[in-house]
């Protein structure tokens, strides 16, 4: 039964569903380096999603629908930053209003231009990468390396690029040196002459268009579809990464494979075994939470994380 | 006639409850070590705040060499060449020193990255230029907060800085490293650059100044050459009234054993020893004080104490219960009081009001409580009470704390330790950052207590403090106590000597 499990298309899928929670972790990483909790991120992948794929539909072009996710992304993130930075509202509250927002907005505009809730991509990203051979048992080592590693949707390897940059960008940058000096301690940085306000509004723009091409994979790519609530608490998850992944990329990246692991292994147990699905389906949650608390050391969050930037008190 | 470098001229500055700066003149010739004094709140820090560029004045100009200029920010005041080294480190503890270092003005290679090397070498080149060594590399929450106030003067050294601010930069550290801060003032003096020096202690005030700028309730009350004047007078100037610079304490017979430590262990936080079997008696009417290099224990052994840090062996006994590692709620319940050593962080709540700030540790208690809620005439007139007993400015009950300034702060903490007669007082430096009029006055509150047949265990890097309150002395080093010695039979030098572990003084005086 393992073996039927435990294979190259198992780890391929893990990695696919893994996507989308990492680059949206990848969002709360660079939001809350530089302080600020945007927990609005489910809500952008939800209309990031959304918009892929009217757009993908309306113009006919994939890579347009991706560009039209990330940039209301940045949007989304944009008015998330006017509340929390600017006008230093709650940001829980803040991302709360973007979730609730989110839902209903989708909704809408699904009514409105396609007349139901379920919408098909009318094409997709092609796949870059080997094809896949099928010449029997001798081929059974490549066939599963190019499965993993060259098999898959551009967005996929463009992933793994965002990684590496967001790793170079925020350890080795100015930008980044700046964007951890403000998160963890923004009065020292003021004083240092960083322009604190600056540098959360681009941090938190950046997890804008992070989420939204995360929820771009997550219709045109992985369900070729868009339906109501498609996000489905991956916005969640993706912080529950961040944590895991303690606010590094790479981490995050690790802690969002783990996670696409105990869904994709989820999606198979339903398959081979009687256990009712709703049991499996918890399988993912489960492994979170199992992680969360036997986490190796501690998770610190930067100690300015969620608290708005004041120059002069009282 | 020397060269006037700096000139504020008719300053004003104003907070919603206070005029913090009042028309206030203030000049700095080049080259010299200008030492601005005040009370607490009179508004050095609101001054040095405007010079960097970190609050706006309401009115008034700054000259930089003769030229009218506009400090709209930080990095205005850096390009002009003003550093400063704030009352509370600017420094972010999770970044390496030469991160913090950099911040803000970053060395860069290949267009993009931070060139790591250039700055590590630039750090060490400046550090070495005022003589002493630093590890680029450590992590600012791993160093001592005497090698963190050197980052902060390389940090600004960095940035090309010609006047260096200080804020009262001597408070947190201990005797022998404010020698060498003095040594590194010295040597930045010969190398052209012009410091202001914000301090509450007057020695050293007389020690490194050129000249002094005195401020009292927001306004500049005289300007002195420091070879013209002596600290008597600059105390009363600073207050407005003459100033005891010197207690007075009374001989009297200590009373039964109060507090009584038997072989205590306690581990610090990273899981080494801390304590090594610490023992001694505190007597009622009897200030035991404890002298020491921070980081010899003092700090595990006020936390043990106060319930705050598990014992790992031993016995803490109050009379004759044997309270070791009671909850901290048991060990106020049992009437210890405690000034802790780190205020900001223990000592109250910066968002919550004097009148809160007041009541916790007894906010559980009638008559503040009464049932599901608070009984607010109750908490109100406590705080009209204590507010007017100790003289807390402003005297408004509803001021967050954190609108106070630091002398006021300490006068809230220690009038709710001391309200409700605790049979045990643990005071934690508990001068550290007043002037000499707040400190005046905790020492007679202290001393109060004494005389009221309290048992006082007191802990200070001030040695002065510790020389003028105690009737008796305990050197702590290394987590032991190393020697046992009476106040009048000491002095500064010799406890100097043991505190660093140069001598060890073996013959413990006998009780009678
Ligand atoms: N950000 C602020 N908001 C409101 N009031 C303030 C603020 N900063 C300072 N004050 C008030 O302005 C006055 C001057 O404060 P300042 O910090 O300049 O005093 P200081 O001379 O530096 O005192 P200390 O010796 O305690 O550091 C005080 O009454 C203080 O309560
Ligand atoms: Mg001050």
């Amino acid at each position: 039964m393992f073996g039927s499990i435990f294979n190259a298309d198992f780890i391929a899928s893990s990695i696919r569903i893994a996507i989308p929670l990492a680059l949206a972790g990848l969002g709360g990483v660079f939001s809350e380096r530089s302080g600020v909790i945007n927990i609005g991120l489910e809500g952008i992948m939800l209309t990031g999603a959304f918009t892929s794929i009217a757009v993908t539909n309306f113009i006919q072009n994939p890579w347009l629908g991706i560009l039209a996710a990330i940039i209301i992304g940045i949007f989304l993130g944009l008015i998330h930053g006017i509340t929390c930075i600017t006008f230093k509202a709650n940001q829980i509250v803040s991302g709360v209003a973007i979730n609730l927002f989110a839902s209903g907005i989708t909704v809408f505009f699904s009514w409105l231009l396609f007349n139901e809730t379920q919408i098909m991509a009318k094409i997709s990203l092609p796949i870059w990468g080997l094809s896949i051979p099928n010449l029997g048992e001798g081929s059974s080592f490549l066939r599963s390396i190019i499965i993993i590693f060259a098999h898959h949707s551009p967005l996929v390897y463009l992933t793994i690029i965002i990684f590496i940059l967001s790793h170079l960008i925020i350890f080795r940058t100015p930008f980044g040196l700046r964007l951890r000096s403000v998160g963890e301690y923004p009065q020292a940085a003021d004083t240092m002459g960083v322009n604190v306000i600056k540098i959360r509004y681009i941090a938190v723009m950046t997890s804008g268009a992070l989420a939204g091409l995360a929820g771009s994979f997550l219709s045109l790519e992985q369900a070729h579809f868009f339906v109501k609530e498609i996000s489905g608490g991956r916005g969640f998850i993706a912080l529950a990464a961040m944590i895991f992944g303690k606010w590094t990329p790479f981490g995050t990246a690790g802690a969002a494979l783990l996670f696409g692991f105990g869904e994709a292994l989820a999606i198979r147990l339903q398959s081979v075994t009687a256990v009712p699905v709703q049991f499996i389906n918890m399988v993912p949650y489960l492994l979170a939470i199992f992680v969360l608390v036997s986490a190796i050391g501690r998770a610190i969050p930067p100690a300015a994380d969620g608290i708005p930037y004041e120059k002069e008190v009282g | 006639m020397p060269e006037i470098t700096l000139e504020m001229k008719d300053i004003t500055k104003r907070f919603p409850l206070v005029v913090a700066n009042d028309k206030v003149n203030f000049a700095v010739y080049q080259g010299e070590i200008h030492a601005l004094v005040g009370e607490n709140g009179a508004g050095k820090t609101t001054l040095m705040s405007i010079l960097y560029g970190l609050y706006q004045a309401d009115s008034g100009q700054i000259f930089i060499k003769g030229k009218k200029v506009n400090i709209a920010n930080p990095k205005v005041a850096i390009n002009l060449k003003i550093g400063m080294v704030h009352q509370h480190f600017m420094l972010v503890p999770p970044l390496s020193v030469t991160e913090n270092i950099i911040l803000g003005m970053e060395p860069i290679k290949n267009n993009i990255f931070i060139d790591l090397e250039r700055a590590t070498n630039k750090v060490k080149e400046i550090s070495e230029s005022i003589g002493f060594k630093i590890d680029p590399h450590a992590k600012i929450e791993n160093i001592s907060v005497g090698i963190q106030q050197r980052v902060e003067i390389i940090k600004i050294l960095y940035r090309g800085a010609e006047i260096l601010i200080m804020d009262e930069p001597t408070a947190v550290l201990t005797p022998q490293e404010v020698e060498e801060l003095f040594e590194i003032l010295r040597s930045l003096i010969k190398q052209g650059k012009t410091i202001i020096f914000i301090t509450h202690k007057l020695n050293e005030v007389k020690a490194v100044s050129d000249r002094i700028t005195v401020m009292r309730r927001g306004k500049v009350v005289g300007v002195k050459n420091t070879k013209d004047t002596n600290q008597e007078e600059i105390a009363s100037m600073m207050v407005g009234r003459k100033v005891l610079l010197e207690v007075d304490k009374k001989e009297h017979n200590f009373g039964k054993t109060v507090l009584k430590v038997d072989k205590l262990n306690a581990l610090n936080n990273k899981k080494l020893p801390a304590l090594k079997e610490i023992s001694f008696e505190v007597r009622e009417g009897e200030i035991l004080g404890f002298a020491g290099v921070e980081g010899n224990g003092q700090t595990e052994l006020v936390e043990v104490i106060s319930g705050l840090r598990l014992a790992a062996g031993g016995k803490i006994k109050l009379y004759d219960k044997d309270i070791t590692n009671y909850s901290p709620r048991d060990i106020r319940e049992q009437k210890i009081a405690h000034i802790p050593e780190d205020r900001r962080q223990r000592g109250f709540i910066s968002n919550y009001s004097v009148a809160e700030n007041l009541i916790l540790g007894s906010n559980y208690r009638p008559p503040f409580n009464k049932g599901l809620t608070l009984n607010f005439s109750a908490i109100n007139n406590h705080a009209a009470k204590l507010i007017k007993d100790f003289d807390i400015r402003p005297s408004d009950r509803n001021n967050l704390l954190k609108s106070l300034s630091g002398g006021n702060q300490q006068k809230v903490i220690v009038a709710r330790e001391l309200f409700g007669e605790p049979r045990l007082l643990i005071a934690a430096q508990p001068t550290r950052g007043l002037d000499v009029g707040s400190t005046e006055f905790v020492h007679q509150q202290i001393l109060n207590e004494r005389d009221k047949g309290k048992a006082i265990l007191l802990v200070s890097a001030d040695l002065e403090e510790i020389l003028s309150l105690s009737d008796l002395i305990a050197v702590i080093y290394e987590g032991e106590i190393v020697a046992i010695l009476d106040p009048k039979k000491t002095n500064e030098k010799e406890l100097g000597l043991l505190m660093t572990g140069s001598v060890r003084n073996n013959k413990f005086p006998k009780k009678k």
